[in-house]
C-alpha cells in the first residue's frame, strides 16, 4: 500500500467521527522505483492531507519531507523528488493500520489492508 | 444454462482460488474484461490533458480492469471482497493499490479525493442478501452514499452492471439517485442478448440541462463494428435525473363498500319491488381475496 492510498483512507466504523488519519504500525516496508510525473504531483497535492503524509512517511522511516509545504514548493525539483518518493515509492507490505479513535486495527498483509468491518461495526 | 454467479454463493466464496485462476488463464474472460474496462474508461470522459488522475476500481478483482487504468497512465485504488482474487492481482503485480473490503459497508475514503470511479460487473452483487444481517437496500445506500462523498465535484462514476431483472435495475438506479447522483444508463448493443452491456454513468454535479452528458450506447448506425447488430438498431439512453415516482395505486372508493351500504341498496331494491334475497349473516361478509 502506497502512502497515496493511506492518505485517502479513513476508518468508517459506526460511531467513529475522527477516524482519520489511520496510524501506521509497520512491520515490513519496501521501496520501489516509480517514474516521476510532476503533473500528477501538482494535481494531487491540494487533495492530500500533507501533515498526515509527513507523519506517515516518518513512521515508514522517511523523514526528509518538510513539515509544511505550499503550492510554491511544487516548483522546486528537490521537493518534488522527495514528495514523489514519500507518496508513491514507499510501500507498506506487512503491518497494521489503527483507527485513531477506536483503536481498532486493520491488518495489512501482502500490501493489502483488510478493511472488512465486523457486523457490529457497520 | 447455469445460474447467475450472484445466486450461487456470496462473492467472497464464489470467487475462490479456482474461480480466480480463470481470471489469469482464460483469454476469453481477459478479453471481455479488457473491453468492458476500456468502454468504462471511455464513458468516464476524463479531461484529455495528460494529467494522471486518482481513480477508484470498485470490485477490482484480479486487477484486469485496473490494468486498463494503469495503461492510460492513471493511479488507482482497487477494492474487492475476495482475498483469492486480490491474491491474483498481487501475483500479476498490478500498479494500483488494493484494499480488501466490502463495498456494501461503505467506502472508507475521505470526502472529495477521488477523480473518477469505475466498476466492472460488480455492483449487482449488492442486490443479493448473502448473510442474514444483510439488507440490500441499506448496503446499496451505504455504497452509493460513500461513493458520492469520496468523489470530487466534477467526477463521474461508471458502473458496468449485470442486473438480474427490472426490479434490480430499478433498485440500483434509485439508490444512486437518492445518494445525490445524476446521470443515466448507457446500453451497448441493446438488442443482442449476448452482447448487451449496461453502464450506469453517474455524475456528482447538478444534472446538466442537455442530455449530452450521458453518451449514446453502441448499437446505432455507424456506431459499432459488431456483425450481430442490424442496421436499424436504436440506442437506449435513459436519463434518470428525477426521483422515480411511485405508481399510483387504484384508489378504493370507500363510499361504495361495506355491509351497511349493501343493506341499504337491498332495501332500496325491495321498495322498488324487485326480488331481493333475504338479509342474512352472510350478507356483505368478507370474502377471500380471489373475489
Amino acid at each position: 500500500m502506497k502512502l497515496l492510498t493511506h492518505n485517502m483512507l479513513s476508518s468508517n466504523i459506526k460511531g467513529v467521527t475522527a477516524g482519520y488519519p489511520l496510524l501506521i504500525e509497520p512491520q515490513i516496508t519496501t521501496t520501489t522505483e516509480v517514474p516521476i510525473n510532476p503533473n500528477f504531483l501538482r494535481h494531487i497535492f491540494p487533495k492530500l492531507d500533507y501533515s498526515a503524509l509527513v507523519a506517515a512517511a516518518k513512521t515508514l522511516g522517511f523523514s526528509d519531507l518538510p513539515e509544511t509545504a505550499g503550492v510554491s514548493d511544487l516548483e522546486d525539483e528537490g521537493f518534488l523528488k522527495r514528495f514523489h518518493h514519500a507518496l508513491l515509492e514507499l510501500k507498506l507490505e506487512e503491518g497494521a493500520l489503527v483507527c485513531p479513535e477506536s483503536g481498532r486495527r486493520f491488518m495489512v498483509s501482502k500490501g493489502i489492508p483488510n478493511m472488512l468491518l465486523h457486523e457490529d461495526e457497520v | 444454462m447455469s445460474a447467475r454467479p450472484e445466486l450461487r454463493a456470496p462473492p467472497e466464496i464464489f470467487y475462490d482460488e479456482g474461480e480466480a485462476r480463470k481470471y489469469t488463464s482464460s483469454s476469453r474472460i481477459i478479453e471481455i474484461q479488457a473491453k468492458l474496462s476500456d468502454r468504462a474508461l471511455e464513458l468516464l470522459a476524463l479531461p484529455d490533458d495528460g494529467i494522471p488522475r486518482l481513480l477508484l476500481d470498485i470490485g477490482c478483482g484480479s486487477g484486469l480492469s485496473g490494468e486498463t487504468l494503469s495503461e492510460s497512465g492513471h493511479h488507482w485504488i482497487g477494492l474487492d471482497i475476495s482475498q483469492a482474487m486480490l491474491n491474483v492481482a498481487v501475483e500479476r503485480e498490478v500498479e494500483g493499490d488494493l484494499l480488501l473490503g466490502d463495498m456494501g459497508q461503505g467506502l472508507a475514503l475521505r470526502p472529495g479525493v477521488i477523480d473518477g470511479a469505475i466498476s466492472i460487473s460488480a455492483v449487482q452483487w449488492l442486490c443479493n442478501a448473502d448473510k442474514s444481517s444483510h439488507n440490500p437496500r441499506l448496503r446499496l445506500k451505504a455504497f452509493f452514499g460513500s461513493l458520492y462523498r469520496c468523489l470530487s465535484r466534477d467526477a463521474k462514476a461508471v458502473l458496468q452492471v449485470y442486473p438480474e431483472n427490472l426490479d434490480q435495475r430499478q433498485l440500483i438506479l434509485t439508490s444512486a439517485m437518492r445518494a445525490g447522483f445524476a446521470g443515466g444508463v448507457v446500453v451497448d448493443y441493446p438488442h443482442s442478448s449476448k452482447s448487451r452491456k449496461e453502464y450506469l454513468v453517474l455524475t456528482c454535479g447538478p444534472p446538466s440541462l442537455s442530455a449530452s452528458s450521458v453518451p449514446n450506447g453502441i448499437g446505432e448506425d455507424g456506431g459499432s463494428s459488431d456483425e450481430d447488430v442490424s442496421d436499424d438498431e436504436e440506442t437506449q439512453v435513459i436519463s434518470a435525473g428525477d426521483r422515480q415516482r411511485p405508481r399510483k395505486r387504484q384508489k378504493l372508493n370507500w363510499k361504495v363498500r361495506g355491509r351497511e351500504w349493501i343493506l341499504n341498496k337491498k332495501e332500496q331494491m325491495r321498495r322498488k319491488g324487485n326480488v331481493v334475497p333475504a338479509d342474512t349473516k352472510y350478507t356483505g361478509r368478507k370474502r377471500k381475496a380471489r373475489f
